[in-house]
């Protein structure tokens, strides 16, 4: 098993990191301090086909795997989660759902502009009542003729209320099964759409140019045939839709780790206190050892998971490991560099009080470190 | 319009940059190599020609073994070939060699445009377009911020100190470019992907006809007597503005011979 990058790899990896670091970067406190979502930024992604990454270019996509995908995801989080939640939210919960369980027509009816990164599906399964028990969501869709009528809300959803959002695909019950479980589908919303109306942007902690909304179902009608893929696969489908997210979120918490490390070397060499440079004192130097560590502890992880996923293998427990590692981690350096950083890391316009303020949702979206524990738990017999 | 463009690898701009003990010149090993900057903007405006009126670009490096990874970047951009001009026997050229090196590549390269950088951030000498003009025959037009081509002809718009001077001439012509012409493009997968697949030919000196004693350290005209680390850097003057800043701005100015 060998996480060195190929050649390919490698040279995607430094064209993002190039980018991120001379057009994402120079933005990021701004967009932070406004919440103003980075249009221009998310334009320019499209462009360098960052939105299409794994998908064939009969879709106008690139032809890359999902290791591509996530080593984007990770050099744009060393710099700004919110673009980076942005593009993970997009492909991974977005635009991947349309292509894994899509009917030919619906991938060729959306995929194209969404690779192109025109335009941002998003993904509606958290419900004001509860994310973590998402196989029991209250918003229903009944079959009405030839139409689905859906009413309910969705909380916390990512990048449904952009100028460029064009669909939402929900979650919701549309019946009972034998077994007493609700009957689950996946539900495509174009948007706009009568009946559908996104609240204004939350209040957040972190991620303040990411998009995240509430979204309100009121007899809101779609064709039926906007069932993506089958009736009453919606479980299996956001099953399997978030084994893979975990990896990318993994790569995200890894990328802020990362970017933690690297603002802390460069400050320790510069900023002096008693006469010599901070990272000249073991306690400071030691701290940034161990965050480098862990780093790369967690970089191994979701590498791995990727190879396993890519390679057809079962990677759910390592998906699950991935993320629940990398996000704790991301937080304990976001923790640290704020640390190295003295009272500058607690000012809000230094990158690493950014960082630290992005760093906690990481163990709390897309499932949070419990339910990544009970997921491994359960692996293990438990 | 078939274009050239001359594509530089440089140590990391943003790595501390070294001489080597041993023979005085940029310590190319220890540091990352990358597209010289102003290189970025050369590919890009060959692409933009290519794009809007045809023709192939090719891109010719001079450099080690590793320059190699530079000039996938330029194909991952959108070139469509390459020329590695690649010899231990060039190692340590000035630039009066270096123009006589990548004049002899060039006769092997059938092309209407050559275009560069106006320098390279490592040795920031600035001649090279001036001496492959003198050398090849070709028309000089320098400082581009603007290209157009047209039949036979290429106009530039030549950044001055003060604005800009319209120089026109007939093919073949050598354009140096400045990096307000455009905004360089960042590759991408596919392109990463194609640029794989994409022709690179290597040459030798024996290869390009190149006579070795013109080239190299041995080769060169000039060569470095002597180097020592740039003084570390003086602490700022705090100009107070007791009402009088601005004056006091301007003497400070006009001290350091800048207005
Ligand atoms: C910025 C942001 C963006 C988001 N984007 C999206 C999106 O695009 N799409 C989407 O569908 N969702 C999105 N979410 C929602 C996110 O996935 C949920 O918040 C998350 O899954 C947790 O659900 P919850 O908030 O309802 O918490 P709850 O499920 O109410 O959990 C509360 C606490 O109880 C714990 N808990 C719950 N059940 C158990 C149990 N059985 N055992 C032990 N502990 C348990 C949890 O771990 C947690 O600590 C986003 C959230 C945020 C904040």
């Amino acid at each position: 098993m060998s996480h060195r990058l190929s050649d390919e790899h490698e040279a995607l990896r430094k064209s993002v990191e190039e980018f991120a670091r001379d057009v994402v970067a120079p933005q990021a406190e701004h967009a932070d301090r406004t919440g103003e979502f980075p249009y221009d930024v998310i334009r320019q992604m499209g462009e360098m086909g960052l939105f299409g990454l794994p998908f064939p270019e009969e879709y106008s996509g690139m032809g890359g795997d999902f290791l591509a995908l996530c080593l984007a995801i990770e050099e744009l989080g060393r710099v700004d989660s919110s673009v980076a939640i942005t593009l993970e939210a997009a492909v991974g919960l977005g635009s991947m759902p349309i292509y894994r369980f899509g009917t030919d027509e619906q991938k060729k009816e959306w995929l194209p502009a969404l690779c192109r990164g025109e335009a941002l599906a998003a993904f509606g399964l958290t419900e004001p009542g509860g994310g973590s028990d998402a196989g029991n969501p209250r918003t229903r869709a009944v079959l009405d003729g030839e139409e689905w009528v859906i009413n309910g809300s969705k909380a916390f959803i990512t990048n449904a209320g952009t100028d460029i959002s064009n669909l939402v695909t929900v979650l919701c019950r549309t019946g009972d099964r034998a077994d007493g479980k609700p009957e689950l589908t996946s539900i495509m919303v174009p948007l706009p759409q009568p009946g559908f109306s996104a609240s204004n942007k939350y209040d957040k902690v972190g991620w303040h140019a990411s998009d995240t909304r509430q979204l309100s179902f009121d007899n809101c009608r779609v064709p039926a045939a906007n069932v993506l893929g089958d009736r009453g696969r919606g479980y299996a489908q956001f099953l399997s839709t978030l084994d893979e997210g975990r990896i990318a979120i993994s790569a995200l918490a890894v990328g802020l780790a990362q970017g933690c490390v690297d603002e802390s070397v460069r400050y320790a060499k510069e900023r002096e206190a008693f006469g010599a440079p901070i990272g000249s004192y073991q306690a400071v130097a030691f701290r940034i050892a161990d965050m480098e560590t862990r780093t790369y502890v967690a970089r191994c992880a979701y590498r791995d998971a990727c190879d396993r996923m890519l390679a057809g293998e079962p990677f759910k427990r390592e998906a699950a490991i991935a993320k629940l590692y990398s996000s704790t981690i991301a937080v304990d350096n976001a923790r640290d560099a704020t640390q190295v950083f003295g009272g500058y890391g607690f000012m809000n316009e230094y990158a690493v009080a950014r960082h630290w303020r992005d760093a906690k949702i990481l163990e709390i979206g897309e499932g949070t470190s419990e339910i990544q524990r009970m997921l491994i738990a359960r692996d293990l017999g438990l | 319009m078939n274009i050239v463009v001359c594509v530089k690898q440089v140590p990391d701009t943003w790595a501390e940059k070294k001489l080597s003990d041993s023979d005085k010149t940029v310590d190319r090993e220890g540091v990352e190599g990358v597209m010289n900057e102003l290189d970025e903007y050369a590919v890009e405006e060959a692409l933009r020609i290519k794009e809007a009126s045809g023709g192939e670009v090719t891109v010719l490096t001079m450099g080690p073994e590793k320059a190699v990874e530079t000039i996938r970047k330029a194909l991952s951009m959108g070139a469509d070939q390459a020329v590695h001009l690649v010899d231990s026997g060039l190692h340590g050229s000035d630039a009066l060699t270096t123009s006589y090196a990548l004049a002899k590549a060039l006769e092997t390269i059938p092309h209407d445009l050559v275009i560069l950088g106006v320098e390279s951030t490592d040795a920031r000498m600035s001649v090279i377009p001036a001496m492959l003009a003198e050398r090849t025959g070709a028309a000089q037009l320098t400082f581009a911020r603007k290209v157009e081509v047209g039949d036979g002809t290429v106009k530039i718009e030549r950044q001055t100190d003060t604005g800009y001077d319209v120089v026109e001439a007939a093919t073949p012509a050598i354009v140096s470019v400045v990096e307000k012409i455009n905004e360089p493009r960042y590759p991408s997968f596919k392109g990463i992907m194609a640029a794989k697949k994409k022709p690179l030919t290597t040459l030798t000196l024996g290869d390009a006809g190149i006579e070795s004693e013109k080239v190299g350290l041995a080769g060169s005209g000039s060569s470095v007597a002597e180097f020592s680390a740039r003084p570390p850097k003086q602490a700022g003057q705090v100009v107070k503005d007791e009402g009088d800043g601005g004056s006091k701005l301007a003497e400070f100015l006009a001290s350091q011979k800048l207005v």
